[in-house]
């Protein structure tokens, strides 16, 4: 059994050809039941950076058409942008897009559940429930032992993590925001999943009062209008935080020209952080997470080493299998032979027998049965399979 | 026997400290060494503490070096309570330096082998250094938590690019754990100096400078505890006055107990 991989991703094909492909649930699934005919597995991940087909099949050259058929039909312009990889390099491919080696922000969370669903809508069997697993076991296995995933890959999710810096838990503090352009309503999403309450969306200067109501209970402030000067200057923000008795303030600007008075961050209590710093910790983050990205592929690599050497030990198999049958019947028959002899003993002496036996076969076989796998994991696995079967004459009986 | 516990106690402690430097500089292995150099100095020391008692008439702790190696397990079983958490791990860059001095001091005093035959009572010398000392490590556990969280402030405020490289405890878990701490360490300290004051009435002693410095000690740290309760004081200013608290602490513990322990 062959795994085969034909797909694209963001490395390969730009937005317009991706969006060809996307493929939602149900069509992932139906597509992966298409594919999985004729005994065949197969299971289709689609994000919306990549879409993949993973097919383990006897034939991999008529999986690799079909699949490559498959995604054309969607979006017959995809074809030049498809690459197409085979078992061993098909499983270290997944085994780096579910440590998020492959992603646009390396590291990122989100495609270990992607990798999981794919399996799940797949139509698996032995071979691609395996892979997905060994995948998944990998990817969590990078996460846990590297920084790869550990700190904020975007402007948004800095300020969040800021704020939880100050405040530990976001649970239940409230948001000011001040303007409502696409990256505070970002930042402010990314503390809201995280607990945080807005309690103020203001978006001018006309709502002065209110702004200086809200700054005397909010936790967090985020700033982002379009005003060409400042919008909250140190000295309002001090008198305001005369009734906090102490309580912190995180301030966020992400406004160009700023919004909030650099002053502001001189103030006790009061935390400030322009779009520069915010910038420079993402900066300095993906340089962390492609650092850790190192050691992340040798994580990969380790694991792909053990897909592959089970995935090689499946071609001398059935030459195992036949090998220890023989054997076996060899045990029971030279038993069989000795019954007049045997017949005087009592049952334990007797399973005694069976048990030393038994143990010889086993004792004696052990070691060809690990140079065999070990074999077959080095690509010699067939040949010696052949001439196990033809030293022990294995399936002679049935021609 | 002592003896032989008194070293390792004492290198696991330093390894700890050295590794807390490292852990600084590179965060992972260096910080897990440190860890379990604490975990194993304390278990050493505990030994040691151990064989002090069985091998002592009376209470072992009685003089001002035995003491200190006794107020030395217990900063360290204090810090042990988070310390072994990765985000609290740079609290042992505070309290274990600070713990193997101390025990080099305590050793250099005597402390660490067999203690004096003292003319006080076992029970209110139980109480009484049991209560203070116990009261003395969770204060300078409350100015580690506090020193932390005047650095792990200034990083904020100054708002380097590598400043979410390291995982630290947020602002207000430092600020609270260490309130948490005073408040659970003013009662002690309160307690004990009460059981010396009544036997100090009892027996027509005279006041020395220790319990003038103590009774200092004790007014500081409950002011903390007032202005922090209902003065509404956080943070900076709540931390500063945490680590004058301590001061005293060190000058009790160092600079006098040679007027008491006579």
């Amino acid at each position: 059994m062959h795994l085969v991989l034909v797909g694209t991703s963001h490395h390969h094909a730009p937005v317009e050809l991706r969006e060809q492909v996307a493929l939602d649930r149900d069509h992932a699934q139906a597509l992966a039941a298409r594919l999985a005919a004729n005994g065949r597995e197969a299971a289709c991940l689609s994000t919306c950076n990549r879409t993949e087909l993973y097919v383990a099949a006897e034939d991999p050259e008529q999986a690799e058409r079909d699949a490559a058929a498959a995604l054309a039909s969607l979006g017959p312009e995809i074809e030049p942008a498809l690459y197409k990889l085979r078992d061993r390099a098909a499983a270290h491919h997944l085994f780096r897009v579910a440590a998020g080696l492959d992603s646009l922000v390396p590291g990122e969370g989100e495609i270990l559940g992607q990798v999981r669903l794919g399996r799940e809508l797949g139509t698996t069997g032995p071979l691609l429930d395996r892979v997905f697993r060994q995948a998944l076991h990998a990817g969590r296995k990078v996460r846990a032992e590297t920084a790869i995933g550990q700190s904020p890959a975007s402007v948004s999710a800095a300020a969040a993590a800021l704020a939880e810096q100050v405040f530990g838990s976001l649970d239940g503090r409230s948001i000011l925001l001040l303007g409502a352009g696409k990256v505070s309503e970002q930042a402010a999403r990314n503390l809201r999943s995280r607990g945080a309450e807005i309690s103020l969306v203001a978006n001018s200067k006309t709502e002065r009062d209110r702004i200086d109501e809200e700054l005397a209970a909010v936790d967090v402030v985020i700033a982002s209008t379009n005003a060409s000067d400042i919008v909250l200057d140190a000295p309002t923000v001090a008198e305001r935080l005369k009734g906090r008795r102490g309580r912190r303030l995180v301030l966020v600007d992400l406004a160009v020209p700023r919004d909030l008075d650099p002053a502001i961050g001189e103030l006790d209590g009061c935390y400030l952080y322009d779009i520069d710093d915010l910038e420079q910790i993402v900066v300095e983050t993906l340089s962390l997470r492609r650092r850790e990205a190192e050691r992340a592929e040798a994580i990969v690599a380790a694991e792909v080493e053990k897909f592959h050497e089970w995935h090689a030990s499946l071609d001398v198999l059935p030459a195992i299998t036949s090998l220890r049958a023989r054997a076996e019947e060899i045990r029971e028959a030279e038993l069989q032979k000795a019954e007049a002899l045997l017949g005087r003993l009592d049952e334990s002496q007797r399973r005694a027998v069976e048990a030393v036996t038994a143990q010889i076969v086993n004792k004696l076989l052990h070691l060809p049965t690990v140079r065999m796998k070990q074999a077959a994991a080095a690509a010699d696995g067939v040949l010696y399979a052949e001439a196990v079967r033809h030293l022990f004459g294995l399936g002679e009986d049935e021609r | 026997m002592a003896e032989l516990l008194f070293w390792p106690a004492l290198l696991l402690y330093g390894e700890a400290a050295v590794g807390y430097f490292g852990d600084v500089r590179r965060p992972g292995r260096a910080g897990r060494a440190a860890t379990w150099g604490v975990r194993l100095g304390w278990l050493a020391q505990t030994a040691l503490l151990v064989v002090q008692a069985t091998r002592d008439d009376g209470f072992p702790w009685g003089t001002w070096a035995s003491s200190l190696s006794l107020f030395v397990w217990l900063v360290v079983s204090a810090y042990l309570i988070w310390g072994c958490r990765r985000p609290y791990r740079l609290l042992g860059l505070v309290v274990m330096p600070l713990a193997v001095a101390l025990l080099v001091v305590a050793r250099a005093g005597g402390g660490t082998g067999n203690g004096a035959v003292s003319h006080y009572s076992n029970l209110f010398l139980v109480v009484h250094v049991g209560l203070v000392l116990a009261a003395f490590a969770g204060f300078t556990l409350a100015a580690a938590l506090s020193g932390l969280y005047l650095w792990e402030e200034r990083r904020l405020r100054t708002r380097p690019a590598t400043i979410l490289r390291r995982q630290m405890p947020a602002l207000a878990t430092l600020d609270s754990l260490a309130l948490r701490t005073v408040a659970w360490s003013v009662p002690l300290l309160t307690l004990g100096a009460a059981v010396g004051l009544v036997r100090l009435v009892g027996q027509h002693d005279r006041l020395d400078a220790l319990i003038a410095v103590t009774a200092a000690t004790w007014l500081v740290w409950c002011a903390y505890l007032g202005l922090r309760l209902l003065g509404g004081w956080t943070g900076r200013r709540a931390a500063y006055l945490a680590l004058a608290g301590f001061v005293l602490v060190i000058v009790v513990r160092l600079a006098l107990p040679a007027t008491h322990f006579t």
